[in-house]
């Protein structure tokens, strides 16, 4: 078996997949009914691109185990998602600032990864690249309109930012896997995405009136399966139909 | 957290391919027309429905009366000459 290339692929679909979740929560809460359905879309595009790559996963493990056992059954531990996508909905300046903070990445490593050697790699980034676009537009022009809202929403989306900056240092860091890959052609390297990626986050930041927050203190650890408290609680969720009713389907 | 209560209401109207006209989709709330675009893209056009949008606040829209519906939409039956009756139209012609 590619252990490198299985490690790889779960590291890229485990964001989409938590990320889904996170937004999947908020169906029905959403502050408002056109906000609730847009959230519910982005979550829809991301657990669609999601199966494309279990399900390559899924060959390449090649002993029988399905998108499913690899999404919904494997332990805490063996999830490789970066740690900023599993916080979760403290408020909807949270949730934007988590997806603001995620897309941003997300569309820059997308382009990277159409020029994949890996064709399916590819495939599913040149598919899944339009459908992030919406997604860094959507999350951006949130972050102006609260950012450069009332008084309120100003002070509420800063702090949801600078709670959320001590994540987003840990999608430039690379594993043993995600060198492997890099220099095989196969994978992206993440490390010269960085300064692009803070020069587009300070560019939304200031047109919304926010402060870049200055601390220079980062979290990580998801991609190498060390996550926050808040993940055994996502998980319980997610997994739950499929532990208490194993093999079930719709 | 707020309601939309203070957003104000929006028609949408989706051209579903080109050539044919807009039509009236629905409403929404948004702030202004930006999030009304992407609030309508999220609510009505997610499924290939159309090719193009256009988005227009409400109060922008004036609206007949129900209470004159006589006379606005009830002309005299009698002068029969106002409808075009009076001519047998071809079995080519159809939809008409």
């Amino acid at each position: 078996m590619k252990e490198n290339l299985y490690k790889y692929i779960l590291g890229i679909a485990d964001n989409s997949l938590i990320l889904g979740q996170r937004l999947g929560e908020l169906t029905g809460h959403g502050p408002s009914l056109e906000t609730d359905i847009a959230c519910t879309n982005l979550s829809l595009d991301l657990l669609g691109q999601v199966r494309s790559y279990y399900q390559y996963a899924a060959k390449i493990l090649g002993n029988g185990k399905t998108e499913d056992d690899i999404a919904m059954l494997r332990l805490e531990h063996e999830y490789l998602n970066v740690l900023l996508v599993e916080q979760p909905n403290t408020d909807f300046a949270y949730s934007m600032g988590r997806q603001f903070l995620f897309d941003v990445y997300h569309f820059l490593f997308l382009n990277e990864l159409q020029k994949s050697t890996d064709i399916t790699l590819s495939a599913i980034a040149i598919k899944s690249i339009k459908e992030v676009s919406y997604h860094q537009r959507f999350s951006s022009d949130w972050i102006k309109r609260l950012g450069d809202g009332t008084e309120e929403s100003h002070q509420k989306m800063q702090t949801a930012i600078d709670d959320l900056w001590t994540y987003t240092d840990e999608l430039f860091r690379q594993t043993e896997a995600d060198i492997a890959m890099v220099t095989e052609g196969v994978g992206v390297d993440v490390t010269k995405l960085k300064d692009t990626y803070y020069k587009k986050v300070a560019e939304v930041l200031e047109e919304a009136t926010l402060k870049i927050p200055e601390s220079k203190y980062f979290q990580k650890g998801g991609k190498h399966g060390i996550h926050t408290e808040h993940m055994g609680y996502l998980l319980a969720d997610l997994q739950y139909m499929q532990r208490t009713y194993p093999n079930m389907e719709w | 957290m707020s309601t939309t209560k203070n957003w104000p209401l929006w028609e949408v109207f989706v051209r579903s391919k080109n050539g044919l006209e807009h039509r009236h989709f629905g409403s929404l709330h948004a702030a202004d027309a930006e999030m009304a675009l992407e609030n309508a893209r999220d609510v009505y056009t997610r499924r290939n429905e159309g090719v193009s949008i256009w988005v227009v606040e409400s109060k922008h829209i004036t609206a007949s009366n129900p209470e004159h519906n006589g006379e606005m939409f009830e002309p005299a039956q009698d002068k029969v000459y106002r409808h075009p009756t009076f001519y047998e139209l071809p079995d080519e012609v159809k939809y008409m």
